[in-house]
């Protein structure tokens, strides 16, 4: 049987058993396309600790993460006829007749303390040298996190991009059609996996944003009826309105020291405006002021600019301005009649945006310095896009037929991949930060 | 410049591959924390509105549904006696009130479309307040593109969805 052959029929096998398999309702990720030269690599099964790797196949969670982010391919395991599981076991002649660049082996010890540590290591096959060791201690209930924190060293050290297979991601889910539909809002881990509910209700909820640090998700609920900005501790499940004034509370976006929100308020007369709350105080100050829609403010990663929607010339437009300053805010988009919901990459250089083209909403990239414009997605409908915390990906909402799922593409376009929910569609995805 | 890759890449699909954890994904619900809000995790006693009632009856007053064109807060001619008959009725019922609530179709970015369906719900405040009623009796909200009336992606369904619709309160 052919290489490719064989992978078809191992594909069909696992959409068999995916099928068949209890349904716990997780995100499935689906790579659409790749890079033409995926690196290749072997992960080889790592050695357990038993009982307390509680049957988590670590080398497996490592292999998925790297084949996900679409620039590697990954060796099939029953091709394995060796498995070592140091370094120093790696026959690299063997391996590179397999045709591979990269051998990742590794092993798991229980410690006296009852974490379980991860030890592994990289060996350059083309040269039989052991690249370097990255290793990564955990208690049991997290080893999950621990082998994707394997993944981000091993990722960083071959692309030299910095991983962020170790993030998570929030989004929202709706299940039932119109009229009576039921929202909720999840947190994953980036691949779609491990998602706890962070709240649920018959009514929207919209706009999640991360805190800086990760601990908090600000976001819209309509759970009084009309929009409500709560802001909401992750561990805890601790809820606060942050803002419930009369008309509109709306598009909560956190600074990046973590201390205000910027948010839309239309007060009674049903005019949007940008303001900004301070957290602690909860002293708000008023941003914009005009009969246009202002709404879905960011802040840019230096913390004193803040870009916005705003269709004040007429169609939405994405526009910017300097807190503190008096001037004018300035349109930052000029390509194409809609232009909206900005998002800056954490370098502040890229502004990823929605943009009306030929008739579909696609998703596209604008050079903050040279403002040239690159659409990244193919689709009729698609939106809210969010930046990876290492600036190498977004992700943003798409369809899959009629229904609503997330998907992920590179900052160059080159790699896309997509999640789709088992259940209800899936909907406002948001990348959280690096965690420490 | 894209280039594909062979297929199999795309029927790697890898969520297939992990199985499911053996203990359940999702944590209990935590216990109720000092907190402003309680039911942090749950809302499911806000499926029927309790605040809404069945108002008057009567052909153009059981129309509770204005329309809207694309990317416009103009009320669309065909709705125009709709509201002149909810304003004359209103108008009569001083202590009636209504909320307006105000939607878009789901094309474009949600928070924007928060401030379409604001501007139409607007639109109609105005037109009730220009024909007699009073501020007190009405109030607006906007639910943008999140509570459509109709499923879909065609131009039925977009046109279905671009309302305001005018819910008599108790």
């Amino acid at each position: 049987m052919s290489d490719r052959m064989k992978k078809y029929v191992i594909s069909l096998f696992l959409a068999a058993l995916g099928v068949a398999g209890p349904a716990c309702a997780q995100l499935t990720l689906t790579i659409t396309q790749g890079v033409t030269a995926p690196i290749p690599i072997a992960v080889v099964p790592f050695s357990r600790a038993v009982p307390a790797d509680g049957g988590l196949n670590v080398a497996q969670v490592i292999e998925r993460d790297l084949q996900g982010s679409g620039r590697f391919k990954l060796m099939d395991r029953n091709d394995m006829i060796n498995k070592p599981t140091s370094a120093a076991e790696v026959d690299a002649a063997s391996w590179k007749q397999m045709r591979n660049d990269y051998v990742v082996v590794g092993r798991l010890t229980a410690q006296p303390d009852g974490q379980v540590r991860i030890d592994a290591e990289l060996v350059n096959v083309l040269n039989g040298q052991r690249i370097f060791g990255p290793s990564s201690t955990a208690q049991p209930a997290n080893l999950r996190g621990a082998a994707h924190r394997i993944s981000d060293a091993l990722f960083e050290k071959i692309t030299g991009v910095k991983g962020a297979f170790s993030t998570r991601i929030a989004y929202v889910s709706v299940d039932g059609k119109p009229p009576t539909q039921r929202y909720e809002l999840y947190v994953a881990d980036a691949d779609g996996a491990n998602r706890k509910k962070v709240m649920s209700s018959p009514l929207p909820i919209m706009s999640p944003s991360w805190s800086p640090d990760g601990e908090w998700l600000a976001y819209v609920s309509f759970e009084r009826r009309v929009s409500t900005v709560f802001v909401q501790h992750l561990k805890s499940a601790k809820k606060i309105a942050v803002s419930a004034r009369a008309g509109i509370n709306g598009a909560p976006s956190y600074s990046p020291d973590g201390k205000k929100l910027a948010l839309t308020l239309s007060g009674s007369n049903g005019n949007l405006d940008i303001y900004l709350l301070d957290l602690a105080s909860q002293q708000l100050t008023r941003l914009t002021d005009d009969q246009a829609i202002d709404t879905e403010a960011v802040f840019a990663p230096d913390g004193s600019t803040i870009y916005f929607t705003s269709d004040r010339s007429g169609n939405p437009q994405v526009y910017r301005l300097t807190l503190g300053s008096t001037e004018r805010p300035r349109r930052v988009t000029f390509q194409g009649a809609y232009n909206a919901r900005p998002r800056i990459s954490p370098d502040g250089k890229q502004l990823a945006l929605l943009t009306q083209i030929e008739g579909s909403y696609r998703i596209a990239v604008q050079d903050l310095v040279s403002g040239g414009v690159t659409v990244l997605s193919k689709g009729r409908q698609e939106e809210s896009p969010s930046f990876a915390p290492n600036g190498a990906m977004l992700i943003f909402a798409g369809r899959q037929g009629s229904q609503g799922v997330l998907q992920t593409v590179s900052i160059d376009g080159q790699i896309a991949a997509r999640l789709d929910a088992d259940a209800g569609e899936v909907r406002e995805p948001v990348w959280g930060p690096f965690l420490p | 410049m894209k280039k594909f890759v062979p297929l199999a890449l795309v029927i790697a699909s890898l969520g297939l591959l992990a199985g499911c954890p053996s203990k359940p994904p999702e944590q209990p619900p935590p216990p109720p924390a000092q907190t402003t809000d309680t039911n942090a995790v749950d809302n499911s006693n806000a499926t029927t509105d309790e605040t809404a009632t069945q108002g008057p009856s009567g052909e153009l007053l059981s129309k509770r549904i204005v329309y809207f064109d694309f990317d416009s807060a103009d009320i669309r001619g065909d709705s125009q006696s709709v509201v002149a008959a909810h304003a004359r009725y209103l108008a009569g019922a001083p202590t009636q009130k209504v909320r307006l609530e105000g939607h878009a179709d789901e094309r474009g970015s949600r928070e924007y479309n928060i401030g379409l369906g604001e501007r139409r719900a607007q639109a109609v405040r105005r037109a009730l307040l220009l024909q007699g009623v009073a501020e007190v009796q009405l109030t607006t909200v906007s639910y943008g593109e999140e509570r459509p009336a109709v499923a879909g992606s065609d131009e039925q369904a977009y046109a279905a969805n671009r309302r305001v619709e005018i819910v008599y309160l108790k």
